[in-house]
C-alpha cells in the first residue's frame, strides 16, 4: 500500500476513534446510565441489578483475568506480582465505589440524574488524556529513575551520577546550558517586546509580525540547516556562500569557521533559538500590550511622559506578569535544547548541552545508566521553573 | 487667569466630519459643561483641548497662546478620565506623584504636594494602596488628586461620574462643586451627558449637537429661553412637549391654533406680520401645563398612563394618532385616579415657546 494512503488511514482511524469515543461514551452515559428523566424505586432497583452485572462485574472479571494471565498463579508471590495485584484491587475497588454514585437507591428525579451525569462527564473527556499522559509521561519518569540507578556493570546505586559528575564534558554541558539559560530567554523576550511595541502602530506592522513569527513554524532541525548555511565557510580564494562570511570577507576579514570558534560558537547557536522564539514572545506580548487600557497611556501623556517613559514606566509594568510567563516558557524550551546543537555542532568545540550529552551517552555510548542520570538532572532543573510558570500563568488568567 | 478661546475649530477623521466651526470663548474661572447626545463630539472636543486629538482646523488658545501644536503636558491642563485611568501598578501616592516626578521636582516638594492633595480629598489613609484595593469613589478621588497636585490652569473632566452608582454620583458631584469653589480662579471644562450634572455644576452650558454648538448659556437661560427645538427638548426632564400649529394672530403676543382642533394658545413671544399663517411648533414644558376647567382654548385629551412619583404626578396623554409622541404633563403633588379621564390643559403665555423652522421666535435674526 502507498505510504500516503497508510497515513491517511491512520488519520481517519485516529480521528474517528477519538470522535467515536467521545460520542459513544456520552451516548452511553446519557441514554443508559443516567437518562434525563425520573425513575420510580422499582426501576432504580432493576437498573442497579443490571448495571452491577454489565458495567462492573464484567469489567472486574476482565481485569482479574488479565491479571492472572499476565502473572500466573505462581507469580503472585513475586514483587511485581504483588504490585500488580495491588493495582488490580485498586481498580476493582474504584469500580465498586462508582456503583453507589451512578445508581441511586429509591426514587430519583430527572434533575438528580442530569446533575450526576454532568459530574461524570468531565472524567469521560479527561480519561484518554490521563491514560496517555500516564503511559507516555509518568511511567517513563519512574523508569528513567530506575535506569539511572543501575550501572553498566550491573551494580545498583548512585554510581552513574558520581561518574557523570566526574566527567569534564558534563560540566561543560552544564555551563553551556546556564549560558543559554541567561542569554536566550532574555534576548527573545526583549526582542519580542520591542517588535510587539514597534509594529503596533505601523500600517505594515502585521506583515512584519508575520515575518518575525514565521520561524516558529520551522522545525528546529530546519532552522539549524538554514543557519548552518549562514555560518558556512569556504576557502579564502573561493566565493563565500555563507552570509556571515560573505559580510566578514567583504569587510576585509579572513573567512572563519564560525561554529568552531570556542565560546563564540555557543552564541552562534543561541542566535538560532532566539530567531525561533522571538516570534512566540512577540505574539503573546503584543496581545498583552493591546490589553493595556488606552486611557492609562493617555493619562501618562497628559502627565508629561515621553515615549520611553510611557513604555518603561506605564506599559511594561502593566504586562510584567505576561513577560514573566513568556520568559519562563522560553526558559523551559532552552533547558531542553537539543536539536540545534545536535544538528549544527553535535556538542563539539565546547558547545555541549545537557540534552545532547544525554543523547550521546544513551544512544551513542549505549550507556543507559548515565544517559538516564543526565535526563534526571534535566528534569530536576526544569521542574521548579515549570511549577513557577504554571503558577504565573494561572495568576494571569484570574 | 487662564481663559480659552476656540476659533472655528474643525475635526474630521478622514472624510467624516465630527465637529465643524466651533467658536467658543471660555473665561478664566468658569466651569463650562459640554452636554449633548452620544456621538455629538463633546468628548472629542475635550480631547482636542487636552491635546490627545489633533485639531484638524482652526485655532485653540489657552491664556492667549495658540496651543494647537503644544504637547498636552505643556498646555497647563490636567484631565480626569471616564475610567479614571489610574496606573494599576502604582500606589495611590505614586499615581499622584507621577507627573511631578516626570517634572523632576525634588522629593520633598513632591511629598508636600501629594500629601496636601490627599488631605483635601481625604485620601491620606490610602496612600500606600494600589488602585485595585480602592472603591469606585476613592479611585475617582485619586484621579482628581492626580490633577490637583499638578496645579493646572485648566481642569478637564471627561464624564467623571458615569462609572459611579447613583448615591455616590450625587456625593461626588457636590465634592466637585466644592472643589471648584475652593479654586475660583481655575477654569474647569466638564463633559457629561447627564443634564442634572450640567444644570447643577455649570456656570455656563455648551449644548453640542449635529457637529456644532447648538446654544451656549447659563443653565437657566437654556431652560427658560432655549434657542431651538433641540435644546428645548434636550434640557429638562421629561422633555418639552411640542405641538404643531399655525400662527393666527401676530404682534407683541402671538396666537397659535393647534393642529387637530386643540384650540388656540397664547404665547408671550412677539411675532411679525409675515408670520401670519406660518406653520410653527409650540413648545410647553410638562411642568408648565396645568389643569383647567375651561374647555375653551385648552388642550383636551385622555390620560393614557399615570405615573405617581410622590412629589409629582406624570400624566401621559393619548396622542391624536397612534405612535406619535404622547403629551406629558407634570402636576405637583399627588393626584389619584386620573387614568382614563379626559382633561383640559392650559399654560401661561410666558411659558409657551414658539419655534419656526426649529428656531425660537426670540432668537430670529441673531
Amino acid at each position: 500500500m502507498h505510504p500516503a494512503l497508510q497515513g491517511l488511514i491512520t488519520i481517519v482511524i485516529g480521528v474517528g476513534g477519538c470522535v467515536g469515543y467521545f460520542y459513544f461514551s456520552n451516548f452511553l452515559l446519557d441514554r443508559f446510565l443516567l437518562p434525563a428523566r425520573a425513575f420510580t424505586a422499582a426501576e432504580t432497583a432493576a437498573r442497579r441489578r443490571l448495571g452491577l452485572i454489565f458495567l462492573f462485574a464484567l469489567p472486574t472479571l476482565l481485569i482479574l483475568a488479565l491479571y492472572l494471565s499476565g502473572t500466573g498463579l505462581s507469580g503472585i508471590a513475586s514483587g511485581w506480582g504483588l504490585f500488580w495485584l495491588l493495582v488490580v484491587l485498586a481498580l476493582i475497588f474504584g469500580l465498586w465505589r462508582l456503583t453507589g454514585f451512578v445508581f441511586a437507591t429509591g426514587e430519583t428525579t430527572a434533575g438528580h440524574n442530569i446533575s450526576h451525569a454532568n459530574m461524570i462527564r468531565p472524567w469521560l473527556f479527561l480519561l484518554p488524556a490521563i491514560l496517555a499522559l500516564g503511559l507516555y509521561l509518568t511511567y517513563p519518569v519512574f523508569e528513567t529513575l530506575r535506569l539511572s540507578l543501575i550501572h553498566r556493570n550491573g551494580g545498583v546505586g548512585i554510581g552513574n551520577y558520581t561518574f557523570m559528575f566526574g566527567e569534564q564534558k558534563f560540566w561543560e554541558a552544564m555551563r553551556n546550558n546556564m549560558l543559554w539559560l541567561v542569554v536566550v530567554p532574555a534576548m527573545s523576550t526583549a526582542f519580542g517586546l520591542i517588535v510587539a511595541q514597534l509594529t503596533d502602530r505601523l500600517s505594515w506592522g502585521n506583515i512584519a509580525k508575520m515575518l518575525v513569527f514565521m520561524p516558529m513554524a520551522i522545525s528546529m532541525v530546519g532552522a539549524s540547516v538554514i543557519w548552518k548555511l549562514v555560518y558556512e565557510s569556504r576557502p579564502a580564494e573561493v566565493e563565500q556562500i555563507g552570509v556571515l562570511n560573505a559580510l566578514w570577507v567583504g569587510m576585509g576579514g579572513e573567512p572563519q569557521q564560525w561554529l568552531t570558534l570556542p565560546v563564540w560558537n555557543n552564541f552562534f547557536l543561541m542566535v538560532v533559538l532566539i530567531w525561533i522564539q522571538t516570534g512566540f514572545a512577540m505574539v503573546i506580548l503584543s496581545a498583552a500590550l493591546r490589553g493595556i487600557p488606552e486611557e492609562t497611556v493617555e493619562a501618562a501623556i497628559v502627565d508629561g511622559a515621553g515615549p520611553f517613559q510611557i513604555f518603561f514606566k506605564i506599559k511594561v509594568p502593566q504586562i510584567m506578569s505576561t513577560i514573566v510567563v513568556v520568559w519562563t516558557t522560553i526558559t523551559l524550551v532552552v533547558l531542553k535544547v537539543f536539536d540545534i546543537v545536535f544538528t549544527m555542532t553535535n556538542g563539539q568545540w565546547g558547545t555541549q548541552v545537557l540534552a545532547n550529552y544525554m543523547y550521546d551517552k544513551m544512544f551513542r555510548a549505549n550507556d543507559w545508566g548515565t544517559g538516564s542520570a543526565a535526563a534526571m538532572v534535566i528534569m530536576l532543573l526544569v521542574t521548579p521553573i515549570l511549577v513557577w510558570n504554571v503558577r504565573n500563568a494561572r495568576k494571569e488568567m484570574r | 487667569m487662564a481663559g480659552l478661546k476656540l476659533t472655528s475649530i474643525d475635526k474630521s477623521y478622514g472624510d467624516v466630519d465630527v465637529l465643524k466651526d466651533i467658536n467658543l470663548d471660555i473665561e478664566a474661572g468658569e466651569l463650562i459643561v459640554f452636554v449633548g447626545p452620544s456621538g455629538c463630539g463633546k468628548s472629542t472636543l475635550l480631547r482636542m483641548i487636552a491635546g490627545l486629538e489633533k485639531i484638524t482646523g482652526g485655532t485653540l488658545e489657552i491664556d492667549g497662546l495658540v496651543v494647537n501644536d503644544v504637547p498636552p503636558a505643556q498646555r497647563g491642563i490636567a484631565m480626569v478620565f471616564q475610567s479614571y485611568a489610574l496606573y494599576p501598578h502604582m500606589t495611590v501616592f505614586d499615581n499622584m506623584a507621577f507627573a511631578l516626578k516626570l517634572a523632576k521636582l525634588s522629593k520633598d516638594e513632591i511629598d508636600t504636594a501629594v500629601r496636601k492633595a490627599a488631605d483635601i480629598l481625604q485620601l491620606t489613609p490610602y496612600l500606600d494602596r494600589l488602585p485595585k484595593a480602592l472603591s469606585g469613589g476613592q479611585r475617582q478621588r485619586v484621579a482628581i488628586g492626580r490633577c490637583i497636585v499638578r496645579d493646572p490652569k485648566v481642569f478637564l473632566f471627561d464624564e467623571p461620574l458615569s462609572n459611579l452608582d447613583a448615591a455616590l454620583r450625587v456625593a461626588t458631584r457636590l465634592e466637585i462643586a466644592q472643589l471648584k469653589e475652593s479654586m475660583p480662579d481655575r477654569t474647569m471644562i466638564y463633559v457629561t451627558h447627564d443634564q442634572v450634572e450640567a444644570m447643577t455644576l455649570a456656570s455656563r452650558i455648551v449644548v453640542l449637537a449635529d457637529k456644532g454648538i447648538s446654544q451656549v448659556g447659563t443653565p437657566l437661560e437654556l431652560y427658560e429661553t432655549p434657542q431651538n427645538e433641540f435644546v428645548a427638548q434636550f434640557i429638562g426632564s421629561p422633555a418639552m412637549n411640542l405641538f404643531a400649529g399655525e400662527i393666527v394672530a401676530t404682534g407683541e403676543r402671538t396666537s397659535i391654533a393647534l393642529e387637530g382642533g386643540h384650540g388656540v394658545v397664547q404665547s408671550a413671544y412677539p411675532s411679525q406680520e409675515g408670520d401670519l399663517g406660518a406653520k410653527v411648533n409650540v413648545g410647553i414644558r410638562p411642568e408648565d401645563l396645568a389643569l383647567t376647567d375651561d374647555p375653551e382654548n385648552s388642550y383636551t385629551a385622555t390620560v393614557d398612563v399615570q405615573e405617581n412619583l410622590g412629589e409629582v404626578t406624570l400624566l401621559f396623554f393619548k396622542p391624536d394618532s397612534p405612535g406619535a409622541e404622547p403629551v406629558i404633563a407634570k402636576l405637583p403633588g399627588i393626584h389619584r385616579g386620573l387614568k382614563g379621564e379626559t382633561l383640559n390643559l392650559s399654560a401661561a403665555p410666558e411659558k409657551v415657546h414658539v419655534f419656526r423652522d426649529g428656531i425660537s421666535l426670540l432668537y430670529r435674526g441673531t
